[in-house]
């Protein structure tokens, strides 16, 4: 006869658990796949230039020291392409805010000749990569002669075309009774937008915000082919050229820099982590 | 009166709002596009007048300048390798790490760390990694393996820069896959399960086609990315060792700012245009009709 097979209770549980382990530990494992990188670079950064060059390296530093980081400041002077990079990432969002919301607002709550064609154009836009445009962008500045300010690294920086269309699809879910009756009332297309639209999508608005700061604090391409000279060169730039110190590869201040480079953004992602997540992962879904 | 103006004002106001953006785009998106594609069919080094060629720029990408060719193949190889390994690795983290626990989330988030820091940062802690005496080379030969060459090596200093895109953009591709894994509706996995239907094809049949819109994304998003790949080969490699490693939008870069051929670079800036176009294209047309839409 056929006889039903009753499951052993107790393997299955020692199945479940030693799987659990197992995935646990490939779990562990990833963790520090992603997460070394980062801890190799902070360690070489406190290390000595004769203990970098070891072989085989030293996991941590023996001889702790922060000699990598004086000389960042003291010799590279990097405080000045810090400077530069907090200049142009203010200005950068600052506009891009200035620019973003009217235009937002315009294409979700009016209707205008064109409109459809316009708003089109602002999508391609969107997928027109900076690879392509930098050469004559950069003839441009070189025949006004502005390459030794920090303006091309901003004003062709400072429209967000996929911000306007982030925020426009907000704008458009804010009732048009709102603001038929704050127009009843005599408020001024400015009020509206600054009392009624901003403060109903101020969740969007800091998204696009946290996103184009970290994208301009991060920048590499552009920076590069728009700057000359070293007095309007951001800190990647500046960072870049460390591998051309005298000395060769001084992998301690190369690392320094980087950690430097990475702070700001880290600690803003263990702040909000949640909120950068859902920033860029609603980049991709939508 | 007083209304006539109203109503003009109103008219008028909509393209007022719209007119800064506008006019930036057109300045610094639409006119440089245009103006690449004109410069292409000229010989010009910005201190002389330019002089038109035809298309003489693009018989010498093709026929007379080999790294041309080398540096297209090289885009076209990466960009599969990427394709292939970044949408099948994040596939297998989104499955993989899809329970909403508490380890599964800090694992995320470390996975995530890479995608918000600097290429730049990324690709210079990997270099000293891929070092001739750095820690993976130190790290082989406590197996006992050979040490590689890594990036200073024509075999595999592409493979390289490739690892080093994957290790930092999959934890932000598996998420937005995981997003979507989650939003499957558990039914239709269950009746999958009483159906006594394996788990592959469960799979196949239920899990990949809910996910094909995302998929489908994360293929036109990865492809256009990869063949603009730029920050990790200029500072890891410089295109090197020969021209192992070069990259379209380095040889443009290149022909522009170490040589002033800005026809010739704005020709080869009208190709990569053109590649991008019709990979567009194509995937809307051939795989958007397959793609599933709930």
């Amino acid at each position: 006869m056929y006889e039903y097979k009753k499951p052993n209770k107790k393997l299955l549980k020692v199945k479940k658990i030693v799987f659990a382990v197992i995935s646990t530990f490939f779990k562990l494992l990833v963790c520090v796949i992603f997460a070394f990188p980062f801890l190799w670079m902070i360690s070489t950064s406190f290390k000595t230039l004769y203990e970098s060059l070891l072989y085989p390296p030293t996991l941590l530093p023996q001889n702790f020291t922060v000699d990598a980081y004086i000389s960042l400041f003291e010799q590279v002077h990097l405080e000045r392409y810090i400077l530069n990079s907090l200049i142009i990432l203010v200005s950068v969002t600052l506009l891009q805010v200035l620019i973003m919301v009217p235009a937002a607002y315009a294409f979700a709550k009016y209707n205008f000749k064109m409109k459809g064609v316009l708003f089109g154009a602002v999508m391609v836009a969107f997928m027109v990569p900076t690879q392509i445009t930098f050469v004559s962008v950069f003839q441009m500045f070189s025949k006004m002669q502005l390459l030794d300010t920090l303006l091309p690294q901003i004003i062709p920086c400072i429209c967000n075309a996929f911000g306007i269309f982030l925020l426009r699809q907000n704008f458009m879910q804010i009732p048009e009774e709102l603001l038929e009756s704050a127009r009843l009332d005599e408020a001024g297309e400015l009020k509206i937008m600054l009392k009624i639209m901003l403060p109903m999508s101020k969740s969007t608005l800091v998204t696009i915000m946290l996103l184009s700061m970290i994208g301009t604090w991060n920048s590499y391409f552009w920076p590069l082919v728009m700057t000359l000279h070293d007095s309007v060169r951001p800190i990647t730039i500046a960072i870049q050229s460390l591998r051309n110190l005298e000395g060769g590869l001084e992998w301690p201040i190369i690392m320094a820099g980087n950690v430097i480079l990475v702070l700001p953004v880290l600690i803003l992602f263990f702040l909000a982590s949640k909120k950068i997540i859902e920033a860029m992962a609603y980049r991709g879904v939508k | 009166m007083k209304h006539k103006q109203f109503r003009i004002g109103k008219l008028v106001l909509p393209y007022v709002m719209i007119l800064p953006a506008v006019a930036l785009l057109a300045v610094f998106t639409f006119y440089p596009l245009f103006n690449m594609v004109y410069l292409s069919f000229f010989k010009y080094d910005m201190l002389t007048p330019k002089k038109f060629v035809g298309w003489d720029n693009y018989y010498q990408l093709f026929f007379v300048n080999i790294d041309f060719i080398a540096a297209l193949k090289n885009t076209v190889f990466y960009t599969l390798g990427v394709i292939v390994f970044m949408i099948s690795l994040a596939l297998i983290f989104a499955l993989w790490l899809q329970r909403s626990t508490w380890v599964n989330a800090i694992v995320q988030r470390f996975m995530f760390l890479p995608h918000i820091c600097a290429m730049l940062t990324v690709a210079m802690v990997f270099q000293w990694l891929m070092d001739d005496r750095g820690l993976f080379n130190a790290v082989l030969s406590v197996f006992n393996l050979p040490a590689l060459r890594w990036l200073n090596s024509s075999h595999t200093a592409l493979l390289s820069i490739l690892i080093v895109a994957i290790w930092k953009g999959v934890g932000y591709y598996a998420l937005i896959l995981l997003s979507s894994v989650k939003s499957i509706p558990p039914e239709l996995l269950e009746a999958a399960d009483l159906d006594d239907a394996g788990k592959l094809r469960t799979f196949f049949k239920i899990t990949l086609p809910m996910l094909s819109p995302q998929l489908f994304f994360l293929l036109i998003t990865i492809t256009i990315n990869s063949f603009k790949v730029f920050d990790a080969v200029r500072i890891m490699t410089g295109g090197g060792p020969g021209n192992s490693s070069d990259v379209l939008v380095f040889y443009i870069y290149r022909q522009a700012f170490n040589y002033s051929k800005y026809g010739l670079s704005a020709a080869a800036g009208t190709i990569l245009l053109l590649i991008l176009l019709v990979m567009t294209v194509i995937y809307f047309r051939i795989l958007g009709k397959r793609v599933h839409y709930q």
